[in-house]
């Protein structure tokens, strides 16, 4: 397992840098200048010279990628252009939103998910499997926006149970978690049910049934360990496609998040914002990825010697 | 050569009915094909049409979806939003598999460094979250259809490259490559003859998966203000419009949010559906 680990370690840094890399010339295409953009419209050209020489932006675009990473590994991203403040700070300060947000949803999705699914398993061809197959295919079909809109509409407008917008107590949380869970639900509930349809065609598990243990020893102890695996792989790759779902959700329901952060710096053209958070959010996905090939090793030791 | 010594098996048609999600996803994906070729003859007015005396009607007999800020027909703009959305789904997956496909059978079929270089190149375009990776191709290129469906196409490119080239290795493996190697037939011979003739039935089953994908990104972008801009009639930023009157008129949102979800839903039908019918190795997965 130690060898296991060393050797996702040694890849971890090389998939980073490549990452930082890639953000960093995107966001140099940008059309503008943003020696111009920083010093202000009404700058003169000898002040737009002495901010280009402050940003390094007179230097190689190998050096200022260069002091680009250097400042990156110090946790030091510049400043942002409309408020002038480090972006490090700015991030800082949305990322427990956006945290708590996205972890929610994932929590509600692969609980509610995995039980859905297994329940759709044990009961194969029922009205509870159908139900359950139902709601997968219409949840991984609706625009979680959307999703989110109608539910505020219901919710917020006519029943007036939870508030419209903010992020204050925990009821503010309620109709983001529910919009942005929908599509992971659904997709969890589908994969669950599947793999355990899968696993419990399996020798052992026919073994147990024969020693005569119980159903329901036969599914959460059994078959529900190694029906997970595929599970799991697949919460782990929906943190990211969650994270980019977040995006939306924290714009509709003014959300103060990372995403709402970059949708605002998109606007503004704030490219140190843009570069920052993509950059936050792209190392979070790879390195939640690496957590979840170290969980999914643990459950399944073949794994370690692929 | 059998039918059946082929990867994918042709089905027949009574097995086809037989299929449910075929069916109804084919006939949702039908309805969506005919409105768009049909739609200024079905649209009951031009969906550009302002008339502020009818501003946010609710759906009644005159309007059947109801009226928008300016007075103008949602029906007439969610038929018209088809035609939008068959041009995300030909333009963007037609560029993903248009470059996606060709790099798979490159490093499928040559292996070696090519294969590494292309498979490191497809793995971190992969690791960026495919919304965001769009987010930041839009901020370069500025906000529009033709931009926005160029993001989506690069984040999609990696899809159809990984799946390829493993369609390419398994394909290269058959005795019929090994024959035509034998006879000292060119590789773009067997590349474009044999490769990619029976890569092309897996390869329409993720289009047709990835269709519905694309739809929904392309409406999260245009309904975050960088895909399609306003009066053009797309679904994603009809709902975006929508959005400030929630709290009076959620019909604006309503009815463009439920084309997206049918026509999604159409997609992911037909996807799983022809999946199933043409590979049963796949099936449930």
């Amino acid at each position: 397992m130690g060898r296991y680990i060393a050797r996702k370690l040694v890849v971890l840094p090389i998939v980073m840098i490549g990452v930082s890399f890639i953000i960093f010339f995107v966001v140099r295409a940008i059309p503008g200048d943003p020696a111009r953009l920083m010093a202000g419209t009404e700058a003169t050209q000898e002040q737009v010279m002495a901010m280009r020489r402050q940003l390094g932006l007179d230097r190689s675009i190998l050096f200022q990628y260069g002091v680009f990473l250097q400042g990156a590994v110090r946790g030091d991203l510049g400043n942002s252009i409309n408020s002038g403040m480090p972006v490090v700070g700015e991030i800082s300060r949305r990322i427990p939103y956006t945290l708590q947000l996205t972890f929610a949803a994932l929590l509600v999705a692969s609980v509610l998910g995995i039980s859905a699914g297994v329940l759709a398993a044990v009961y194969k061809h029922s009205w509870v499997d159908q139900g359950v197959m139902l709601f997968a295919i219409i949840g991984a079909s609706a625009a979680n926006f959307w999703v989110a809109l109608m539910a505020m509409s219901v919710f917020s407008v006519q029943l007036g149970w939870l508030p419209l917008f903010g992020a204050d107590t925990w009821r503010h949380m309620v109709l983001p978690t529910f919009s942005l869970c929908v599509y992971p639900l659904a997709l969890i509930a589908r994969m669950s049910r599947s793999s355990m349809l899968e696993v419990v065609k399996q020798d052992y598990v026919r073994t147990a049934q024969a020693k005569g243990v119980s159903k329901f020893v036969v599914y959460t102890k059994h078959a529900l360990r190694n029906a997970l695996i595929p599970v799991i792989t697949l919460v782990g790759l929906h943190f990211g496609v969650l994270l980019g779902g977040a995006v939306v959700t924290e714009t509709v329901f003014s959300w103060p998040g990372v995403g709402r952060l970059l949708v605002d710096a998109v606007r503004y053209r704030d490219y140190p914002i843009i570069q920052g958070t993509v950059l936050f959010t792209v190392l979070s996905v790879v390195l939640v990825n690496f957590l979840v090939d170290i969980v999914l090793a643990a459950m399944n030791p073949r794994m370690r010697f692929d | 050569m059998k039918r059946a010594d082929r990867g994918f098996r042709k089905p027949t048609m009574p097995l086809a009915l037989r299929r449910r999600n075929v069916l109804i996803g084919g006939a949702l994906i039908s309805a969506l094909l005919l409105i768009s070729a049909l739609a200024p003859l079905l649209a009951p007015v031009d969906p550009l049409e302002q008339n502020l005396r009818h501003a946010f009607q609710s759906p009644s007999r005159d309007y059947p979806f109801g009226t928008d800020q300016y007075g103008r027909c949602i029906l007439s703009r969610v038929i018209h939003g088809a035609r939008i959305s068959l041009v995300e789904v030909s333009v963007a997956v037609g560029m993903a598999m248009g470059i996606g496909v060709p790099l798979g059978l490159t490093a499928g079929y040559f292996g070696g460094r090519t294969d590494q270089l292309i498979m490191w190149t497809l793995d971190i375009i992969f690791a960026f979250p495919g919304m965001l990776l769009a987010i930041l191709i839009v901020s370069v290129l500025g906000p529009s259809l033709f931009n926005m469906l160029i993001a989506i196409a690069i984040f999609s490119i990696p899809v159809y490259g990984r799946l390829c080239r493993n369609l390419t290795l398994n394909i290269k493996q058959m005795e019929y490559v090994e024959a035509a190697l034998a006879i000292g037939a060119k590789s773009y011979y067997i590349i474009f003859r044999h490769i990619l003739r029976n890569a092309v039935a897996p390869l329409l089953v993720q289009a047709t998966l990835t269709a519905g994908g694309v739809i929904l990104t392309a409406a999260s972008l245009s309904f975050l203000g960088l895909g399609v801009r306003p009066p053009t009639p797309e679904w994603g930023a009809m709902i975006s419009t929508g959005r400030s009157y929630i709290t009076i008129a959620p019909h604006l949102s309503l009815f463009p949010g439920l084309a997206i979800l049918f026509t999604v839903l159409g997609f992911n039908l037909l996807g799983d559906g022809l999946r199933d019918l043409l590979d049963p190795r796949l099936r449930g997965s």
